[in-house]
């Protein structure tokens, strides 16, 4: 390693004499002068400056390239055919079927099945919004209100735990509590009340599903409001007590206020994301629950896709998911910016 | 204000509150009684479970038989569900795919992601927005799950550990908090390094990594976590029933209430229940996550907050 360096160094200071000082080569500069480096020097002998730089970027972009970009293109199946027993690759395959055009698209809009699975998608979105973004925020102003360091921890470590736990691990965990042969259907039998299933049930699955999304997932997202809450000046809290402000005015004035930019981020985030509804989660639990009850978007796209091999279709209904996403990112990052919030990226 | 100057300061023990700011109110005891109760509520909650689990995981078949399912209170424990479960067979070997490429898939993430997270945190470099914006990117659209099956399957990665690790081996969103914190460190502190001679792989290793050991291990346990919880790859990239990893097999086994291989006689004919192993299995799965995340707990807020801000 340090093999490469050295001779590096040397033919540093011989290509850049520009340079000031050899310190300032591989750096921003000294005095905070981010430009500094850039400008000035030709294409060439900031190659040759950057090249160790960009030689550690490539195992990384490398693969994003090959599997976040190779497979947009990929996306074409969409508008074909796509037979994978044309060749024993499945890219060649891909030049030989033959164009449909927006045949599949047709196809998709005309499914009933579709539309229900998109239906369901919206549903288990606006449950999620009302019943599980809020809770985060309030579990939040409540672990703040412990000044108690080790209470405090304690709490903090037991409700970010589930989030390191595997959907898998979580749904049969709540198996064993709410399903049929559950604790609780036991409990219920011994007292003479059976046929208690609330993992079966396509009426109740909706909330289930966002309890479970709750169960694992809203102590981790306190993170987050922990740390904008961290960062308000005490100097407000005490002058807005010395104007007699007491302790809901407090926090209606100041702390909600301090989280306000972090609320609207989220919130873009998650509009954003609102055709993603725990892909993973749902599929778990597709089998037992029903498609009629849990069929969303990308579930949908799994089955006639990787099950069914029907790769042109599902291609064509996941490819309307994602024009559909990202239209949403930036609509409501767009809202965002109206609002006066900053959103996920600057204008 | 001379009273205050007067006291002696003097440091909480940890059953005491430390001393409030001057203007803040005492809590009454109805609201602290409020507190205790939702907070006390959200993690019986979340320990409950996992409780119940866990001892029926230990208990004889006879415990579990008079409970009927599931066991609360603990009575004669035994680790024979783990004995038979890690004795050889399905289980003990889909618990080693899952530490391999665990493992594997930890050390190639890091090293890939550190490596870039240093090559774009210096300031100025060529080429290091265009990279960023690359993938950022990504961060906005996904290719779909259809084109990157049939990607994979080109690539002729199918029924390979590889398909484990590749497709998912770079978290663009842990790249950004790991450049966050490396921009975070001192410029004078590089500068130096590199007028006694020092290249970037050296800077790399011996004083910007040494630096941000916190927010590392953040990192690694995230990623780790990723491996150890994915089920879906394999779940469509592997056919052969000896590769998969643990948590494929627990789907099997509890929510599909197969037998695992291997087993089948033992179980139910000896001291062994079905459930036990079932729990097992599930215990075996919780406990490195459990056992690894408090410890990296308190640099957790310090990791998100330089990813969310400097991304």
């Amino acid at each position: 390693m340090s093999h490469s360096t050295v001779p590096r160094g040397r033919a540093e200071a011989k290509t850049t004499p520009t340079t000031p000082a050899p310190g300032a080569a591989g750096s921003g500069g000294a005095n905070g002068k981010a430009h500094a480096r850039s400008g000035r020097l030709g294409f060439r002998l900031r190659f040759r400056r950057d090249r160790t730089l960009l030689l550690m970027t490539l195992p990384a972009v490398l693969l994003v390239l090959v599997f976040n970009y190779v497979p947009i293109l990929g996306n074409i199946v969409a508008f074909q055919d796509y037979d994978p027993y044309l060749s024993d690759n499945g890219v060649v395959a891909m030049f030989q079927s033959p164009w449909v055009g927006l045949d599949q698209f047709e196809r998709v809009f005309a499914d009933s099945e579709f539309w229900h699975a998109v239906q369901n998608t919206f549903v288990l979105f606006f449950l999620q919004l009302v019943l599980y973004f809020p809770v985060p925020v309030l579990l939040a102003l409540l672990i703040n209100s412990v000044i108690r360091p080790r209470v405090r921890a304690v709490a903090q470590a037991i409700v970010y735990l589930p989030h390191f736990f595997s959907w898998v691990l979580v749904v049969t965990v709540f198996q064993q509590i709410f399903g049929g042969a559950g604790i609780i259907a036991q409990t219920l039998a011994d007292h003479g009340y059976t046929g208690f299933d609330v993992m079966t049930d396509p009426g109740a699955f909706k909330y289930l599903v966002t309890v479970q999304t709750v169960w694992k997932d809203a102590g981790w997202g306190i993170i987050v409001f922990l740390a904008a809450l961290s960062s308000v000046s005490h100097d407000l809290y005490e002058a807005a007590a010395m104007d007699g402000a007491g302790r809901w005015r407090r926090m209606w004035h100041i702390t909600l206020p301090a989280l306000r930019p972090v609320i609207a981020l989220l919130l873009v985030l998650r509009v954003g994301d609102a055709l993603t509804v725990g892909f993973e989660q749902l599929l778990l639990q597709r089998q037992a629950v029903g498609v009629e009850a849990s069929e969303v978007l990308d579930t949908y796209v799994w089955w006639n896709g990787i099950r069914n091999q029907d790769f042109s279709y599902a291609a064509a209904a996941g490819l309307v998911k994602g024009l559909v996403g990202l239209t949403l990112v930036l609509v409501a990052n767009k809202v965002a910016h109206l609002m006066g919030e900053q959103g996920v990226y600057k204008k | 204000m001379t009273a205050v100057i007067d006291r002696p300061v003097r440091k909480p023990r940890w059953w005491q509150a430390p001393p409030r700011p001057v203007w803040e109110e005492e809590p009454g005891r109805a609201g602290l009684a409020a507190k205790g109760i939702v907070l006390g509520f959200a993690c019986f909650a979340i320990l409950f479970p996992l409780w119940i689990v866990v001892v029926t995981s230990l208990s004889s078949k006879k415990t579990i038989d008079e409970a009927g399912g599931l066991v609360v209170i603990p009575q004669d424990i035994t680790f024979i569900a783990y004995q038979e479960l890690l004795g050889g067979g399905q289980v003990q070997r889909a618990a080693l795919v899952s530490v391999g490429v665990t493992v594997a898939g930890t050390l190639f993430s890091m090293a890939v992601s550190v490596l870039c997270a240093y090559g774009l945190s210096r300031s100025g470099s060529l080429g290091h927005r265009w990279i960023l914006m690359t993938l950022l990117a990504t961060m906005f659209f996904g290719a779909g799950l259809i084109p990157t099956y049939l990607l994979v399957q080109a690539l002729g990665l199918t029924d390979t550990y590889l398909a484990l690790i590749l497709p998912s081996a770079v978290s663009v969103f842990n790249i950004l908090v790991l450049r966050g914190f490396f921009m975070g460190i001192s410029q004078e502190l590089i500068d130096s390094a590199r007028i006694d001679g020092a290249g970037d792989w050296r800077i790399l290793w011996r004083i910007v990594m040494p630096l941000s050991r916190a927010v590392l291990a953040v990192i690694a346990l995230f990623y780790a976590v990723g491996y150890w919880s994915a089920w879906f790859n394999a779940s469509i990239y592997l056919t052969d029933q000896d590769m998969m990893p643990l948590q494929n097999v627990m789907i099997q086994l509890v929510q599909k209430q197969e037998r695992p291989v291997g087993l089948a006689t033992q179980i139910n004919t000896g001291g062994l229940s079905a459930l036990a192993v079932q729990m097992a299995v599930m215990v075996l799965a919780l406990l490195p996550v459990a056992v690894l995340s408090p410890f990296v707990q308190r640099h957790f807020k310090k990791g998100m907050l330089t990813g969310a801000v400097k991304g």
